[in-house]
């Protein structure tokens, strides 16, 4: 019943600090004005403000708050299938996947591709070549996990293949034009405001599908907990999980990454925290909380990020590593110690 | 009660042990003992159903092992691997509670009704005391009871042990073994373990399977020492069996 109590209170939290986001931004407007606006009318003399804040903080707000619970997720996913508490989409490499598909788009293709007669370009396209490889990355470890049942190689592997992919987008960036690389440092940089109002429906229903499907892997996470073995002696289906695990982490690194940028190390330290908050290892209830932690750290994030307060804002790959890092380190620290 | 019928266990194409024909019967412990190497972990594998028989059968209460669904088999074989078990924030009562898997819905929430035979199951081997404690701060006997207990909780006919006495300290070994002596008289299951325990094993055991030399004889401490087949077995260098009093002697 206490831990309920906490999922309560962490919802709360999440809600005050949407309501934040919402009136606080990089461009000053008072805080009676942003409710003005909220309940439809304009503000005399400020036309722009009405546009900055139903079209650039609300979207901004609803994208953080989903992709912090999108990545909290799969680190959560990840952490479980690999019994390892150092994975996460950003170690294991699977974003690098996904930097990678985005690259030969904006580098190579130069943001377009067609296939026959079919052409599809701008974020579309972005996406679906993040998916693919985050998808990719994903089924290589997960191959891998069969044959490399050490954990540390497995971590090793997640290096190099971040290595690898980065020595390929470093070559990619050698022919590309120079507004192609503009644009993939741009994304590189990380930023909750990509997505805007027009993007926002289809990066909602993609995140929304991920984290539903994750929610359906509740049982089964818990059993794997012990082990493959004793999850198919308790009569889970390994396979067909795997195969879930590899669909769910793909979708949602890949929406998260194709339409925010790299955002490293919240999907590896948010699961910590929720056990930390929570001191279970059951998913019935780390899952709720590792979504919701995951929201407000983003959210909390994208918060600070325009802590300039002259128009413009932190790239939030900047802000994520000073929180993520001291998370990483107590978990190093304490599995030493025992 | 488990049926071996013509069965023969291995990987692949290449067969370790051939053409077995054994019962193991309801409410006894039995014990496998053989050198490393032998197929002691590929019958127990065969027999829990995570590979398949290369030829033969496995009957299980009389239904054939392979046509059980995973869901029948987990309510029918449940096992304790040699493999660590280490979960951050685990308590025994969840660990425990894991063994309740195959009877519950679908987010695995525990009912009342679950939650009283877990406690059960932890009062039958013993460690109530510990029920609240993390699985991390157990010691390595205390840990082997609560596998044990969540064996219990999954409320199979038939209980697996792959070397649970290994790791383990003298009196951790002995209590462990004389426990799931106890449970199997008490509770009419099969409780069937490997281990290298042989001494310990000749005198808290029913049933005693040695595998030697690509066979498998069976019976009990008495019919295997008159037969001259258990001091085959211990005999080596600087070993000697004393069939009188059941020890050996190590010079």
């Amino acid at each position: 019943m206490k831990d309920k109590y906490k999922l309560k209170l962490l919802a709360v939290l999440m809600v005050l600090l949407s309501i934040a986001n919402v009136l606080w931004g990089s461009l000053d407007i008072p805080i009676k004005d942003v409710w003005q606006i909220l309940c439809g009318n304009e503000i005399e003399g400020h036309p722009a403000w009405s546009i900055i804040v139903l079209q650039g903080r609300v979207p901004q707000m609803l994208t953080a708050l989903l992709t912090g619970t999108a990545l909290g997720t799969c680190g959560l996913l990840l952490q479980t299938a690999f019994r390892n508490p150092l994975a996460g989409p950003s170690i294991l490499g699977i974003d690098s996947g996904a930097n990678l598909g985005v690259a030969i788009v904006l580098l190579l293709l130069g943001g377009t591709a067609s296939i026959g007669s079919l052409t599809i370009g701008g974020h579309l396209l972005v996406v679906v070549a993040a998916m693919v490889g985050a998808l990719t990355i994903m089924a290589l470890l997960m191959l891998l996990s069969r044959l490399l049942r050490s954990q540390v190689m497995l971590l090793i592997t997640g290096v190099i293949i971040s290595y690898v992919t980065g020595s390929v987008i470093q070559l990619l960036n050698y022919s590309a034009t120079e507004q192609g690389v503009h644009s993939f440092v741009i994304w590189g940089m990380g930023n909750f405001a990509s997505v805007g109002i027009e993007r926002l429906p289809i990066f909602c229903t993609l995140s929304c599908i991920g984290l539903l499907l994750a929610l359906l892997l509740i049982k089964p996470l818990d059993a794997l907990l012990l082990g493959d073995r004793y999850a198919e002696n308790l009569g889970i289906r390994i396979g067909r999980v795997r195969q879930m695990l590899l669909l769910v982490t793909g979708l949602l690194t890949a929406t998260t990454t194709a339409f925010c940028g790299p955002i490293s190390f919240i999907g590896l330290a948010v699961p910590h925290l929720a056990r930390l908050t929570l001191g279970t290892s059951y998913h019935r209830m780390l899952m709720p909380a590792t979504m919701l932690i995951g929201a407000n750290l983003a959210l909390a994030c994208n918060l600070l990020s325009t802590l300039p307060r002259d128009g413009s804002i932190i790239p939030i790959s900047v802000i994520t590593p000073l929180i993520g890092a001291p998370v990483v380190l107590h978990v190093i620290l304490k599995n030493k110690a025992s | 009660m488990i049926e071996l019928h013509n069965l023969t266990v291995g990987y692949g194409t290449k067969a370790i042990l051939s053409d077995i024909n054994q019962v193991l019967k309801a409410g006894q412990l039995v014990c496998l003992l053989g050198a490393n190497g032998v197929g002691k972990s590929t019958i127990l594998r065969t027999l829990a159903g995570f590979q398949p028989p290369l030829w033969g059968e496995v009957l299980i209460d009389g239904r054939n092992l392979s046509s059980l669904t995973l869901a029948e088999r987990s309510k029918a074989v449940s096992v304790v691997l040699t493999e660590r078990v280490e979960v951050p924030y685990m308590k025994v009562v969840d660990l425990v509670g894991m063994g309740r898997s195959p009877y519950t819905g679908f987010f695995g929430k525990l009912s009342e009704e679950d939650k009283d035979i877990v406690s059960e199951a932890i009062e039958m081997v013993g460690i109530s005391s510990l029920a609240e404690r993390t699985i991390d701060t157990l010691s390595d006997g205390e840990r082997q009871k609560a596998l044990l207990a969540k064996a219990l909780a999954q409320q199979t006919p038939i209980i697996l042990l792959d070397e649970p006495t290994a790791f383990l300290d003298f009196h951790a070994k002995v209590s462990t073994l004389r426990l799931m002596l106890r449970l199997a008289h008490e509770t009419n299951k099969t409780i069937f373990l490997s281990t290298h325990d042989v001494e310990m094993a000749i005198q808290l055991s029913d049933e005693l399977w040695i595998v030697q030399e690509k066979n498998i004889s069976t019976g009990t401490t008495a019919s295997l020492t008159e037969s001259g087949i258990l001091e085959r077995f211990l005999k080596g260098e600087g070993i000697s069996f004393d069939d009188k009093e059941l020890t050996l002697k190590i010079r």
